[in-house]
Formats: C-alpha cells, sequence, structure tokens
C-alpha cells in the first residue's frame, strides 16, 4: 500500500522548546487521522510542516507523494466575491470546476440561494462552509484540515463527519485537527505529538 | 573541508575562534589605523589646489569604500543563510548592518565637513555623496526590517532577501546617480575626475583602506560574538563561560 | 487535471482585477492623490507658470513614484488576512506567474490609470504640450517597475502589522533610478532633444524588474506566511 504522506524525524523548537521531537509516522490510503495534543503544544505547527507552509523552527523532513489540500484557520473567502465566484476562482491551483459542481458543492454545505449574495453579507459559520464547499470540489487526494469543525452547527458537523469518512473510504486520507473527538463509524486514527501515530 | 564547513555552524567553536582572531587582529587594526592616519595627516605634502583639507580623504575614501563592501559581504552572508540554512551566516548578516551604518555615516560626515572649505557649503548633491546617502538608506533599510519582525528567524531570511534585492541594485543606482549627476552638474565644481593622485598621497591612502577592512572585521567579529551569545544564552556553554 | 500555467495566471488577474473594480473607490483614490499633491506644489512653490513648468517633470514623477508607493502595501495584505495567500503557496502552480499576475492586476488599476490621466496634470502644471507623450510613455513604462518592486517590499512587510511606514522606507531606494531616468526623459522633450535612450534605459529596468522581482517576491512571501 503506497503511502500518500511520509514524515520523517520531524522535531519542532519554538521559543526555545521542544514542542515535539523524533516524530515519524507514514498515512497511507483510507486513513483518518486526528492530531492530539493540548492547546499550544504545536498541532496547527505540525499540520502546516505537513503542508510545506512552515519551515521556521522545524527540523526533519517531509514527503507528500499525492496534492493535497489544507484548510487553516482562515477562511479564505474574499469578502467582495460571491460564494459562487470565491470557488470559481479559488487560488490554490486545482482544475476549474464547471458551474454545475460548483453549484451543487454550495448547496451540500447548505448554502442554497446564497450563490450570489456578495460573501461579505454572509455568517462566519457561512463563510466557514463556504471554505468547506471546496472539499466536496476538491480532487487531492490528501486533506490536511485544521479545526474544520470550528463555527459549524451540529448538522453541519455530521456531514462533514460522513465527507470525511467518504473521502477516506474511497482510498483517500485525512489529516485533521479538533478538540472535539469525531463520531464516526470508522477507525480514526489518533496522532499524538510525543508518541506518535497509534495503530 | 567539509568538517571546517560544520565547524562553522558550531556557536561555540565560532565565539572561540572569532575571539582568538580578534586576539592579534585587533592591536595590528590600532597600529595600522594610527601608523596610516600619522602618515597620511602629518607626512604628506598638502594638495596645491586644497590645501591641508584635503587629508580628510584618509578618512572618507576608506570609509566609503569598507562600507560598500560591507553591503555586499551582507548580502553573501544572507544568500549563504537562505541558501544553506546556516545559522551562524545569519550571525554574520545581521551583525554587518550596524558596521556597514555607521561607516556610510562616517563617509557621509566627513565629505559633508570636507565639503564646507572645498565647496562652501556643507551639502552638496555631488554623485558620490548622494549614493552615499542612498547606501545609508538601503543600511537602515536592512536594521528596520530585522527589528520590524518578532520572529527573528523570519526577521533574518527577510532581510538576506532585501539585502540580495539591494545586491543587484546598487550597481544600478550608483550608475544612474552617476549619470544624473553628469546630466546635472555645474560647471563652477569640478575637483573630481581626471586629477591623477600623487604615490606620496596614494600609499598613505591604501594603508589606510587595508586598516579599514579590518576595522570592519574586528567590529564584525566582536558584534557576531555578541549575538552568539545572545542567541545561546540559554544553552550550557555559555552558561560556563559567564561562570553562572 | 491541474490547469495550465497561463489559464491559472488569468484566473488570478480576473479575480484581482474583480476585486479591484467592485471597490470602485480604491481605484480612484490614488488618482485623487495625484490631483491633490498636483495642487499643493502651486501652494507651497508660488503659481508662477514658468517656474512650474521647469519643475514639471520632476513634480510629476514624484508624485506617480509616491502614489504607486501607497498602493503598494495592499497588494497581498487582503489575502494574508484571510487565508487566500496559504492557499497560493500550496499551489502546484509556478509561483512566479501567479506573483507577475498579481502585479500585472496591480499596475492595471494604478500605473496604467495614472499614465492615463498624467496630461490633465501635466497641462495643470504648464509642462509643454510636446513632453505629454513621453510623460506618458514613461509613466507606463517606469510605473510597471515601481509595482514590481514595491511587490518586493509588500512581499516582505506582509506579515507585518505595522508595515505601511516600513514598506517606504525599504523601497523608496530602489525607486530612485526610474525616478531619475524617467523625469530626465520628460525633461530631456520639454528641452527640445530626444528622450529615446531615457526610454529605453526604462525599458532595459523593466525587464530586469520582471525577470527578478518575482523571484524576490516569491521568496518574501514563503518568509512571511512563516513568521
Amino acid at each position: 500500500m503506497a503511502s500518500l504522506l511520509e514524515a520523517v524525524d520531524l522535531g519542532l523548537v519554538r521559543g526555545g522548546r521542544d514542542l515535539f521531537q523524533q516524530l515519524s509516522f507514514e498515512v497511507g490510503p483510507g486513513q483518518l487521522v486526528q492530531i492530539e495534543g493540548v492547546n499550544g503544544a504545536g498541532k496547527t505547527s505540525l499540520l502546516r510542516i505537513l503542508a510545506g507552509l512552515s519551515r521556521y523552527g522545524f527540523s526533519g523532513r517531509v514527503i507528500r507523494h499525492a496534492p493535497l489540500m489544507y484548510l487553516g484557520h482562515h477562511s479564505a473567502v474574499k469578502g467582495m466575491l460571491t460564494p459562487r465566484e470565491n470557488l470559481a476562482w479559488h487560488i490554490s491551483g486545482e482544475g476549474s470546476y464547471s458551474p454545475g459542481e460548483i453549484d451543487d458543492a454550495l448547496a451540500r454545505v447548505g448554502l442554497y440561494g446564497y450563490e450570489d449574495v456578495p460573501s461579505h453579507a454572509l455568517s462566519a459559520g457561512q463563510h466557514r462552509r463556504v471554505n468547506l464547499a471546496r472539499l466536496y470540489l476538491s480532487r487531492a487526494p490528501l486533506w490536511l484540515l485544521d479545526e474544520p469543525f470550528t463555527a459549524i452547527d451540529k448538522g453541519g458537523v455530521a456531514e462533514l463527519e460522513a465527507l470525511l469518512v467518504r473521502h477516506a473510504t474511497a482510498g483517500n486520507a485525512v489529516i485533521l485537527t479538533s478538540h472535539q473527538s469525531l463520531s464516526v463509524s470508522y477507525p480514526v486514527a489518533m496522532l499524538d505529538l510525543l508518541t506518535g501515530l497509534a495503530a | 573541508m567539509w568538517s571546517f564547513f560544520h565547524k562553522l555552524g558550531s556557536p561555540p567553536w565560532l565565539y572561540r575562534i572569532a575571539g582568538s582572531i580578534l586576539s592579534w587582529l585587533l592591536p595590528l587594526t590600532l597600529v595600522a589605523l594610527a601608523a596610516g592616519a600619522v602618515w597620511g595627516l602629518l607626512y604628506t605634502a598638502p594638495d596645491f589646489r586644497q590645501g591641508n583639507s584635503y587629508r580628510i580623504i584618509y578618512i572618507h575614501v576608506p570609509a566609503a569604500v569598507v562600507a560598500l563592501a560591507g553591503y555586499y559581504v551582507m548580502a553573501i552572508a544572507g544568500g549563504i543563510s537562505l541558501i544553506w540554512k546556516m545559522k551562524m551566516a545569519d550571525v554574520a548578516m545581521k551583525s554587518c548592518a550596524p558596521v556597514g551604518a555607521a561607516l556610510t555615516f562616517i563617509a557621509l560626515v566627513t565629505g559633508s565637513i570636507w565639503g564646507k572649505p572645498t565647496w562652501g557649503t556643507w551639502w552638496v548633491w555631488d554623485a558620490r555623496i548622494t549614493s552615499m546617502l542612498i547606501l545609508l538608506f538601503l543600511y537602515l533599510g536592512v536594521i528596520a526590517l530585522y527589528e520590524a519582525y518578532d520572529n527573528k528567524d523570519a526577521a533574518g531570511k527577510a532581510c538576506a532577501v532585501l539585502s540580495l534585492v539591494g545586491t543587484v541594485n546598487i550597481p544600478i543606482i550608483y550608475k544612474s546617480v552617476d549619470w544624473w549627476y553628469s546630466l546635472h552638474q555645474p560647471a563652477s565644481i569640478k575637483f573630481t575626475g581626471e586629477s591623477s593622485i600623487d604615490p606620496s598621497m596614494l600609499y598613505p591612502l591604501l594603508l589606510m583602506i587595508g586598516s579599514f577592512y579590518a576595522l570592519f572585521t574586528c567590529a564584525l567579529l566582536m558584534n557576531m560574538r555578541l549575538e552568539i551569545l545572545r542567541r545561546e544564552a540559554r544553552t550550557g556553554w555559555v552558561r560556563k563561560l559567564v561562570g553562572a | 487535471m491541474a490547469p495550465g500555467a497561463l489559464a491559472f495566471c488569468s484566473r488570478i488577474l480576473r479575480r484581482q482585477l474583480v476585486l479591484a473594480l467592485r471597490r470602485p473607490v480604491d481605484i480612484g483614490n490614488p488618482l485623487l492623490f495625484f490631483a491633490m499633491v498636483v495642487a499643493l506644489f502651486p501652494l507651497g512653490l508660488g503659481p508662477a507658470p514658468a517656474a512650474l513648468a521647469g519643475f514639471a517633470p520632476g513634480i510629476l514623477w514624484i508624485i506617480a513614484l509616491l502614489a504607486n508607493l501607497l498602493t503598494a502595501d495592499n497588494l497581498f495584505r487582503g489575502d494574508f488576512e484571510d487565508g487566500s495567500l496559504e492557499q497560493l503557496l500550496l499551489s502546484p502552480q509556478p509561483l512566479y506567474l501567479s506573483v507577475l499576475a498579481y502585479t500585472l492586476a496591480q499596475w492595471l488599476v494604478t500605473g496604467l490609470l495614472l499614465a492615463l490621466v498624467s496630461p490633465l496634470f501635466a497641462v495643470m502644471l504648464g509642462l509643454s504640450a510636446s513632453a505629454i507623450p513621453v510623460l506618458m510613455f514613461s509613466l507606463l513604462l517606469g510605473s510597471a517597475v515601481l509595482s514590481l518592486v514595491g511587490g518586493i517590499g509588500a512581499a516582505l512587510t506582509v506579515g507585518l502589522k505595522r508595515g505601511g511606514m516600513l514598506i517606504a522606507l525599504l523601497i523608496l531606494p530602489f525607486y530612485m533610478p526610474v525616478l531619475i531616468f524617467g523625469s530626465a526623459a520628460v525633461q530631456a522633450v520639454a528641452g527640445g532633444m530626444d528622450a529615446s535612450a531615457h526610454l529605453a534605459i526604462l525599458g532595459a529596468m523593466l525587464c530586469f524588474a520582471i525577470a527578478l522581482a518575482p523571484l524576490a517576491i516569491g521568496a518574501a512571501l514563503r518568509i512571511s506566511i512563516d513568521a
């Protein structure tokens, strides 16, 4: 089974403190990985390192075998663009999506009827939903999600969980940070920053 | 060879070696500076046009030459730290900026003092002085950028990019300013150009330029030692060194 | 399935232009700034037409330069704050071209417009009519260089809360050669000489900036995103 992402001997030093050391793991198809740790343990930093956004204080190697989709704290939604435009003109370098695909994705995140409203008129939760619509469109096998459940209501959480499971079942992989544990009937691998990946 | 580079990356080793270089280079520099100054100021003939006031070139020219070279040292160190992620190159780059800025400032002040008896005014928009002023701005920009970042790792990298951009731009700036000056040059002030320098004046000048390079090296090494101590303040070897 | 690099660039260009056009005030502001500063010079220097006409090439070029400087900070700030910049840096597309598309979009709504309205202000300052085409052309070429160089400053300071003043300190020295040749070109024509050499040098500067500035901007963005 080919792995989608390998991390070798990761170490992170911030402000003179070792956050983690010699962290090695491999994420393969079908895996749903949740990064565990208290606040300030370096969960977000690890995710950014895995994505390739961050190098500061970092040692070790990350080998990415597949294109990835990273959703961070910020929603990357432009207030001056409508949700439809935000998705059509996304700058993450993936292919273009057809208008049908985009409307479908927006409907799935509960934004039916909001496609052409300027995004600045939407709520924070709706911004998150526009962002999550990218997941419905994404063709990247590897998803790195930083606190994807923030500002999402209960129904949204359940749908998102179902989406993550579908993605993993289809032979892709998800790595996410979250304060709450996932209520899914799918094996979730826990990645502890100090002890590594538990089977 | 490889182990030498490896050692260069080790702060205690660099701290020690910089200290032992300084122990002989610093006295030598001071002697050379004193010798060059006495030779230039007391034992050369006055210039037939400018009298004694020209003697300030023994400070002005070396400061200007080394200030410009210092920018390139800074940029090269920055490039090394960007490409090979060498922490000690980052220390060198950061330590270069204040030394270079100080030398540029000295060159500007001495140039302005020289301008008073020569041109009758403290400041003239002469090509060289204008270029030095821009060089000072470039140095101050690097220092300001470094101070603006809280994350000093990113600060070092950002300054490295800025100083590399500066390196590419300095020749363009210098050439542009030269051209601009030749376009606007009033006929009455024309001391620069086609004046050949007498060997009796040249040798002390060369000695002073050499001493200023050595002075720059000393100041850079001292600054680097300070910066190494600051960055490594929590490590065992520094604690042992200061006897804490 | 990834789109071609050029398709991706045109997507960025379109996005940036639509974003700019949705805030027409932001496009108008530099032009208004241009007009206001032009009005300052007769107030400060006196209204004598001959003196103003003599200084007009320099005045117009300095104002264009300052107007460009004031817009430089915005180039990446919005995208940095809402997380879009992270997405751009993660994209498998060549960052060099993406950055070029960003600066092109910015130039279209600042430098190009400034150049197009400059004849109006040139007339107000009494610049001779024969110099106006060269003024426009030198501004077209020169402001593109300014946008690219300004992009370096913007990328270096985008991660900082207080970038506004700093960016001016960083990039003004790099603006000076453009100012020298831009205003000299206009002066030359106003003085009855040929300006093609000046314009050629500005063109060379533009080629040089297109070749190198995006590299510096890309490197600076990667640093800023990690700060």
